[in-house]
């Protein structure tokens, strides 16, 4: 999988730098909490773990947290995060289903509506499209039919977007769709912190949440502070992160593209552009006060996504921006998505339909009047 | 005795026909009655009879033309006969009675109030369904639920929801069930264990299976025992080529877990008949294949309905897991009141209002000395004023309010997510006023 090859040397670089505690300041989000420093010795985790421990701590803590799917128990988990919990839980607790999307995740709506905490494996969201009915008749629509009398407390979890060389059926993004329905909350976790704080408050949620992961950040490891180990860790639903602080341009951008854009900030520092990166965390609801307060300061936009451009999360981060703070965009806002065309197979088709490093510094560049406008083929 | 007949029955030594000896309705289990395959197909296929006309056909008895629809009828027919007993106690009797008539009463209520402007969008009506939803809801207890379709409103009566509830949830008042935002499709109330009104076929049918698995979990895991709730989900002859149904078979069997499926075969899914829809028309006949029983019922009879009802549910309880029941049963109006129902055959009408369920009920009642003709007449005038006051409440209750639109999306309403003053939007006191932006 080179993709994730490449997306690991990336990362390794920035990890090393962590090692020397150099860029560490920068990372510490001074405006989310205020008086805590992660710790230099950082212990790291990978985002398997993380999500691993936290449902498991949550499923330890209350006994109507359950976890269905296929595979998620004797197999141990599709992509093992569910590892350990059929032996420790059982079989009554970690249900193997049948390759029933619709009727499980059915399954699942209706237990939640009688105040069990069901926690509904895809084994990747593209599948979840065949459930899609529950999950948005069912589940979002059902506190609001009922006029509250019934509510769903329910997670929907599993992997989203693109990975490597799965083809056009296994690489679809849905956060734009999911985005969309109100009822729903939607989450998009990058790190082993936010994927630990933000299960967390996912499972203790006491509304539908759909929580997409992104299978090629399951072996990345990341450093987590000791108040994010500890159990009752949790991370607010709607807030997004500030990951590094900068004055020339916001970069937004959610799961696997928030690695992409502190590369790119990474570039731009060099050539004298501080670039601002949000990780957003939260797609529903959109932590638009974050956004545009970033965009007050540096006056320019860059959005960055995995998924299709049309009416995708970029649009509406665009149109917040548009509506809210119009007077103080300096340039036009950039919006970096992967190509409009269904995933190709063949690797370097693969790489040009999804955003790389570059499409986002030289957006930033735009932005900043910095380059000359490229054309759409690289 | 009368007892109330279906269409044709087979005699009991008929060679086609293979079924457990009687001794097991004893023991409580329902017989699972096997059919030589092909049986109805080739029939049909050879006649172009439709399936309604094939059912009120009486066709010589042969070993591939045979109705194999004895099952329960039949089960209960010979009950009667050989035991010469009574199906009711009269307050049974009189509880049924006043519960279909509530049933039908309502329906035509809601008729003459979408035609005068007070109900709106889509409103799909029960007539002639009564003995199917009082037949199974009243032999549940208060915990139990019920998971419906878009049909759902005599569901929803059924099971205890008051009728002005539900005739102001219609009028898309406040003081509805669901405080309007529900509407005809959506009848939700957690009380009385029903949980909706699905839109979508299909749909409610895992969900209920939800609600059933709970039950086994909370039993199981959570180690209560006092949570032996049953489900019953409802749905009709069109759902059942759906995937989700087959899906939920499936699941129901393999886990055990305590629901009932009743299919409300009426034969027609708007203008599509069953059998131009179907390849195996017998639906009760799937239930087997995934490991239950599958029962056919007279669905025009709440007697024989009540006795199906009442071993499926006392199965589910015992932890015996899902039936699937097929209730013969038709409606009397088209599929929703925007529907010209043009399709349907007038004599297919005419041979399914000469079997009525309440007219059946009441003449029963009557011949069996269980109730007189005042006793009926003065249900019928109580539920008359039900209904009245039911509309008038209706009528006279408010709209929602504005700030009514932006709630109940969530049951945290964080999730509305931060305004552009960095607070949450639901802290702002214009939020729920329906005067701050979204």
């Amino acid at each position: 999988m080179w993709g994730a090859l490449q997306q690991k040397s990336g990362l390794a670089t920035l990890v090393s730098s962590l090692k020397h505690g150099q860029v560490l300041e920068r990372l510490v989000p001074m405006a989310f909490t205020p008086s805590r420093k992660l710790s230099t010795a950082a212990k790291e985790m990978t985002v398997r773990d993380a999500l691993n421990s936290a449902i498991d701590e949550e499923m330890s803590a209350d006994p109507k947290v359950f976890l269905m799917g296929e595979e998620v128990g004797e197999y141990q988990g599709a992509y093992k995060i569910s590892k350990g919990l059929l032996q420790k839980f059982g079989p009554d607790r970690v249900l193997d289903t049948p390759i029933t999307e619709a009727g499980f995740t059915g399954i699942g709506v209706g237990a939640a509506y009688y105040g069990l905490r069901p926690i509904v494996e895809f084994m990747t969201f593209n599948f979840a499209m065949q459930a899609i009915d529950q999950i948005i008749n069912s589940a979002a629509k059902t506190n609001y039919m009922s006029a509250g009398q019934i509510s769903v407390p329910i997670v929907f979890r599993g992997p989203n977007g693109a990975a490597a060389g799965v083809g056009a059926q296994h690489s679809h993004c849905y956060a734009a769709w999911y985005g969309s329905c109100p009822g729903l909350k939607v989450l998009t976790p990058y790190s082993a912190e936010d994927s630990r704080g933000l299960m967390k408050a996912a499972i203790r949620d006491p509304d539908p949440v759909i929580f997409l992961e992104n299978e090629l950040l399951y072996g990345e490891s990341f450093p987590v502070s000791a108040e994010c180990l500890d159990p009752s860790f949790c991370l607010p639903i709607g807030k997004a992160k500030i990951e590094r602080e900068g004055k020339d341009v916001t970069i937004t951008a959610f799961s696997k593209m928030v690695g992409y854009a502190l590369q790119a900030a990474q570039e731009l520092e060099k050539e004298g552009i501080s670039a601002e990166v949000i990780n957003l965390r939260s797609i529903r609801p959109l932590d638009r006060a974050t956004i545009n307060a970033s965009v007050r300061k540096t006056s320019r936009l860059v959005t960055v996504e995995e998924g299709f451009p049309q009416h995708g999360i970029g649009a509406e981060i665009c149109a917040s921006v548009v509506e809210e703070s119009f007077e103080y965009l300096d340039a036009p806002v950039e919006r970096i998505t992967g190509a409009d065309v269904p995933m190709p197979y063949a690797a370097n088709l693969e790489r040009l339909a999804v955003p790389q490093v570059e499409d986002i510094v030289h957006a930033s560049k735009r932005a900043c009047y910095r380059a000359v406008p490229m054309s759409a083929v690289v | 005795m009368t007892t109330m007949s279906t269409a044709r029955i087979p005699p009991a030594s008929s060679p086609c026909i293979a079924r457990k000896p009687k001794a097991s309705s004893n023991t409580g289990k329902l017989p699972r009655v096997y059919v030589k395959p092909g049986w109805l197909r080739k029939d049909l296929m050879g006649s172009n009879l439709r399936f309604s006309e094939f059912r009120s056909a009486k066709l010589p008895c042969s070993p591939l033309t045979v109705s194999a629809i004895a099952s329960a009828s039949e089960l209960v027919k010979e009950r009667i006969e050989t035991k010469s007993e009574l199906l009711v106690t009269r307050e049974e009797g009189l509880e049924l009675y006043e519960d279909m008539i509530l049933g039908r009463s309502f329906e035509d209520m809601c008729a003459q109030m979408y035609y005068r402007g007070k109900m709106f969008g889509f409103v799909h009506l029960y007539n002639g369904q009564e003995a199917v939803s009082t037949g199974f809801i009243k032999m549940l207890k208060a915990h139990d639920s019920v998971c419906s379709t878009y049909r759902d409103h005599v569901h929803a009566l059924s099971k205890g929801v008051p009728a002005r509830a539900v005739m102001s949830e219609l009028f898309g008042k406040t003081t509805g069930c669901c405080r309007g935002q529900g509407g005809s499709m959506h009848m939700f109330s957690k009380e009385h264990g029903v949980l909706g009104g699905f839109a979508f076929i299909g749909e409610g049918i895992p969900v209920a299976l939800g609600a059933a698995f709970s039950s086994k979990y909370k039993q199981e895991v959570l180690k209560d025992e006092k949570a032996n709730a049953v489900t019953v989900a409802f749905f009709g002859d069109g759902t059942c080529n759906n995937g989700q149904f087959f899906e939920s078979l499936n699941m129901a069997a393999l886990w055990k877990l305590p629901i009932i499926f009743v299919v409300e075969n009426n034969l027609w899914a708007i203008g599509m008949s069953h059998i131009r829809a179907t390849s195996v028309p017998d639906i009760w006949e799937k239930g087997p294949a995934f490991g239950m029983p599958g029962v056919h019922v007279d669905g025009m009879d709440v007697l024989k309905v009540r006795e199906v009802a009442k071993e499926a549910v006392a199965r589910a309880r015992r932890g015996d897991g899902p039936t699937l029941v097929e209730c013969e049963t038709y409606r009397f109006r088209g599929h929703s009141l925007a529907d010209p129902d043009e399709l349907r055959n007038p004599a297919e009408k005419a041979h399914y209002a000469a079997r009525d369920p309440i007219v059946s009920l009441k003449k029963y009642l009557i011949e069996n000395n269980l109730a007189n003709e005042s006793d009926l007449k003065s249900i019928e005038k109580k539920i008359d004023e039900i209904i009245e006051e039911a509309v008038e409440f209706a009528d006279a209750s408010p709209l929602p309010q504005r700030g009514q639109l932006l709630e109940n999306v969530f049951a945290d309403p964080k999730g509305f997510g931060i305004g552009p003053d960095g607070r949450y939007r639901c802290e702002d006191p214009g939020f729920t006023a329906g005067t701050a932006q979204v």
